[in-house]
């Protein structure tokens, strides 16, 4: 028999008959995976139902006159506090008003604001943040005065915007950008500091790369996914803080039917007429709640470290 | 030690520099004309100039700043247009109601939150840990006064089993005092519970994940313990830091849960002040919770080294 | 019998893509009182036995099958209430990595006194002035003022002796030491392989030592068993396995070796580079786990998964290949 003993030991030719060993069963089920954009929407369930629900919301808005809506504002003193019907849905309030389409046509007030300043707050929080993240003496100066901003409640501070200027959807939207400012400008400073101490940075850096260019290469690309995330939960807040200006006659003008006025109108009422608080309530609610849920996946799809974070 | 502490405490100052400045400012930077603003539709220039004339918009900028932080320093937060008393009168028969509100929510929220999060994450992916996560994001999403108004027509209402409204003051005992707070505190309490649970479920994953919970393991160390003990007390830095951020949602609603349940405090005179367009009220509201906001997180910075002894000052 | 049998062991995990089979049918056995060796590459599945040997594998997304018996009794079937009273008493473990594993908020004597009042009942007095014992024990000076001290205040080498006086608190049968000595100095390294071996022979506990240094191994262990993707490839007593090693892997691992009895501290000890990559625990191999990296691999391995044969008394090995001692007689 000639065999063919290699350097460590081994025989090349088979010495015996083949030992083949048993092969061990699975203990668990198998996993199973789904593809493409449906799998997406699977393995993200938030993001699938946050932006369903989202989107609905966006459509209830622009299309409010179609979906059988009466004049919001139409008074009709003889059909005051009517409970739900076939008739008004959702009932009527002290003045007579149709709650159905005030709470539908609220739609547009909330969404407005809560987009607008969701995307203010950001832009705005991101000049401040690059500035401040690149620019050394600005920054101590910038910061003191963000710190100082985020002591302020910012309900509160909104409050205080509101009662020095005249009620309206544009006071109301820039008191509360103002509020959420240094919430983003910090977020946005710190992902430049962090940044700059990456090595490609470094390296851009120190190959004279101009700084407008870095940002645009470097610090934009990695801001986008927080910033994204951070704007959800903006657009959320905001619309929430809308809703408590306007419940407490700090917000839009009682004439403009938001979710706010409407619920502050049928606050007098609320022990024998409920409806008139109940259903911009659960309106406002869902809403947030798509909102949050849309930035809770859009966290866990962009960023699985923040996700474990918070 | 102690140099810490008072260099912590004097590194609030600069901060409450810029929240007084930035208080006093809003009425440089707020839009159109502050003082038309508050003297209503209604009012003759003589009206608007009078009001211009007591927030001190006639003087010029950094001479009405000066007097008026020198003001403040002796306790003098200016006079209310509307009743003309001084705020600091205003603030200080309003402040009980508040306080206790704050209190109550605060212990309440934090022995439901802190567990809610433990329980979580130790079961992280099952049914319970689902349903602590659903909650933290309805607590988020479903407005302070909307829960309120469900909690007062159901419990109180409905039921009949506490107040609607109302409140009773400390000093005619201790549970007509409570029976009165605990739906606020509830409703006032939903986001503060949903924020805390979440974040101490987070730190607490991640705390989980760590060598020495494997070491606890590894020697027989109970479930109950490591959590409790082992887990908790490494946890407790970012879950405390979070309680002290979370006090500003606290004070922001309790504007709110003061309307709703009609409790006669801070919130209720910050209120009445907007309809009033009282705004010395609202500036000195403003200006004190935000002086307690820095205090109380300058407190929960110092208490850093009860719970990890590796911080050193 | 057997102090500790491992039998058909497999842990797998439920990943995101897939199941990771990471120790999948592995069988042995350890003597009280000996020194059993489990070696192999970062990825190999030793560290997961070890865990599973307590039953520290999260349930899910892990899953234990076979069999863990000690002194006969399978611990796979114990209840978590019966388990943790043999974690830290009859079974207790050592760490990689000492500046992680020791709990930064609790003190030194606290972590030590834990299990003494766990698994003896013992007063807060009386663990202390124990733990203060144990700091003795394992070399460590003035244990009087360091059992009131915090991890953070001790060097890495101190807190290997810390983990190594809470291990052996409460006079183990058994110790699992998953790569004591890996995150430490050379020099700390021989001293804390020295303490294991002068305190192995006061306690008497027997040691499952899992390394990927053979010149750890080497000096303190026994026997050997060597793992390989999730598999034992090949096990035998110290001296014919480093003198004639049967299976590739181990031919491999023993390649850059210097010969028993020179120097084993440094690099150059360290296992040698065998060509490829461990392959992916998540697809089921058909044949040999080696195969793809083994120097000798025929259609054969890459077929049919070799079985673990006796290749020499007491010396088992899985490669078709490998010659049985009456075979390379003839």
């Amino acid at each position: 028999m000639s065999t063919l003993v290699s350097p460590g030991g081994v025989a090349a030719t088979l010495p015996h008959e083949v030992a083949a060993a048993t092969p061990m069963p699975d203990i668990m089920p198998p996993v199973k995976q789904r593809k493409g954009f449906l799998g997406f929407l699977w393995r993200n369930p938030t993001i699938a139902i946050g932006g369903f629900l989202v989107l609905l919301m966006v459509c209830v808005a622009i299309f409010a006159p179609f979906l059988w809506t009466k004049d919001p504002t139409a008074l009709a003193p003889a059909m005051r506090t009517r409970e739900p019907s076939a008739q008004w849905w959702f009932g009527t309030d002290m003045l007579g008003r149709d709650v159905y389409s005030r709470v539908i046509y609220g739609t547009r007030v909330s969404l407005t604001v809560g987009f607008s300043v969701a995307i203010c707050a950001s832009l705005i929080g991101l000049v401040i943040g690059l500035v401040s993240g690149f620019i050394r003496v600005a920054d101590a100066v910038i910061m003191r005065i963000m710190d100082g901003m985020m002591s302020i409640p910012s309900i509160l501070l909104a409050i205080a915007l509101m009662a020095l200027t005249r009620g309206s959807v544009g006071n109301v939207i820039l008191a509360i950008t103002i509020a959420e400012i240094p919430r983003v400008s910090r977020l946005v400073r710190g992902v430049v500091l962090s940044l700059r101490e990456q090595p490609y940075v470094d390296a851009a850096v120190a190959a004279g790369t101009r700084t407008p260019m870095i940002i645009i290469r470097h610090i934009l690309p990695n801001t986008l996914a927080p910033l994204t995330v951070q704007a959800t939960y903006i657009c959320a807040s905001a619309m929430i803080t809308e809703a408590i200006l306007s419940f407490i006659g700090a917000g839009t003008p009682p004439i403009i039917p938001s979710w706010g006025n409407i619920m502050a109108e049928g606050r007098a009422l609320w022990q024998v007429k409920p409806y008139i608080v109940f259903f911009p309530a659960v309106f406002l609610s869902i809403t947030v709640l798509a909102v949050n849920l849309l930035g809770d996946g859009l966290r866990d799809a962009l960023d699985p470290r923040m996700a474990k974070r918070l | 030690m102690f140099a810490y502490v008072v260099r912590r405490v004097l590194a609030t100052i600069p901060v409450m520099a810029v929240v007084a400045l930035f208080v006093f400012s809003l009425l440089y930077i707020a839009p159109g004309d502050p003082a038309a603003v508050i003297a209503g539709d209604q009012a003759t220039p003589q009206d608007v100039e009078r009001i211009r004339e007591s927030l001190g918009l006639d003087r010029p900028y950094l001479v009405r700043f000066s007097a008026w932080v020198w003001d403040i320093l002796r306790g003098d937060l200016g006079v209310s247009i509307f009743t003309n008393l001084p705020v600091s009168t205003m603030i200080a028969q309003r402040i009980e109601p508040t306080l206790s509100l704050m209190i109550v929510t605060l212990i309440l929220a934090i022995s439901i939150a802190v567990p809610m999060g433990v329980v979580a994450a130790w079961k992280q992916g099952t049914l319970i840990d689902r349903a602590v996560m659903a909650f933290a994001v309805l607590g988020f999403s479903v407005p302070v006064f909307v829960v309120g108004y469900l909690l007062a027509y159901y419990f109180a209402l409905e039921w009949d089993l506490l107040p609607v409204q109302g409140y009773t003051p400390f000093s005619e005992g201790f549970w007509p005092w409570l029976e009165n707070l605990i739906l606020p505190a509830i409703a006032l309490g939903s986001v503060y519970i949903a924020l805390i649970a979440r974040i101490t479920r987070a730190t607490m994953l991640e705390v989980l994940q760590q060598d020495y919970i494997r070491t606890a393991r590894a020697k027989g160390v109970g479930q109950r313990a490591i959590l409790f003990l082992h887990a908790l007390k490494n946890a407790a830095v970012p879950i405390v830091t979070v309680i002290g951020i979370g006090i500003a949602l606290l004070i922001g609603g309790a504007v709110v849960t003061e309307s709703v349940f009609a409790i006669p405090g801070l919130g209720r005179l910050t209120v009445d002040a907007i309809l009033r367009r009282d705004y010395p009220v609202i500036q000195g509201v403003v200006l004190l919770f935000s002086f307690v906001y820095v205090l109380v997180n300058l407190a929960i910075d110092l208490l850093y080294t009860l719970f990890d002894p590796r911080i050193r000052y | 019998m057997a102090l500790l049998e491992i039998d058909q062991l497999q842990v797998h995990f439920r990943t995101p893509d897939g199941i990771n089979r990471a120790v999948d049918g592995v069988s042995f056995h350890v003597e009280a009182g000996e020194t059993l060796a489990i070696v192999g590459e970062s990825g190999c599945g030793k560290s997961v036995t070890a865990m599973s040997m307590l039953r520290l594998i999260p349930e899910p997304p892990g899953k234990i099958a076979g069999a863990i018996r000690l002194n006969g009794k399978n611990l796979l079937e114990l209840s978590d209430r019966e388990m943790r009273q043999i974690r830290g008493n009859d079974i207790s473990m050592i760490f990689q990595e000492p500046m992680t594993s020791l709990n930064p908020v609790l003190t030194v004597g606290r972590q030590i006194g834990e299990t003494l009042r766990l698994h003896q009942g013992m007063s807060k007095a009386q663990a202390e002035a124990k733990a203060v014992e144990m700091l003795t024990l394992v070399g460590i000076p003035e244990p009087g003022r360091r059992v009131r001290e915090y991890p953070h205040q001790l060097s890495g080498g101190m807190r290997q002796r810390v983990m190594i006086a809470i291990a052996l608190a409460c006079n183990p049968k058994l110790l699992i030491a998953d790569e004591p000595t890996t995150a430490l100095d050379v020099t700390i390294q021989a001293q804390i392989l020295e303490l294991m071996r002068d305190l192995k022979h006061r306690v008497g506990a027997a040691i499952v030592l899992i390394t990927h240094d053979l010149g750890v191994v080497a000096e303190v262990a026994e026997r050997v068993v060597v793992m390989y993707a999730g598999k034992k490839v090949e096990e035998a007593a110290i001296g014919p396995l480093f003198r004639n090693p049967r299976h590739p892997y181990t031919q491999g691992l023993l390649g850059s070796m210097p010969k028993l009895g020179s120097s084993l501290h440094g690099d150059e000890t360290r296992l040698a580079e065998i060509p490829g990559l461990v392959p992916s625990l998540k697809q089921k191999i058909p044949g040999c786990v080696f195969a793809s990296r083994c120097p000798h691999a025929t259609d054969l391995c890459r077929s049919v998964a070799p079985a673990l044969e006796l290749k020499a008394p007491n010396h088992v090995a899985a490669c078709h290949y490998a010659p049985r001692e009456g075979a390379m007689a003839a």
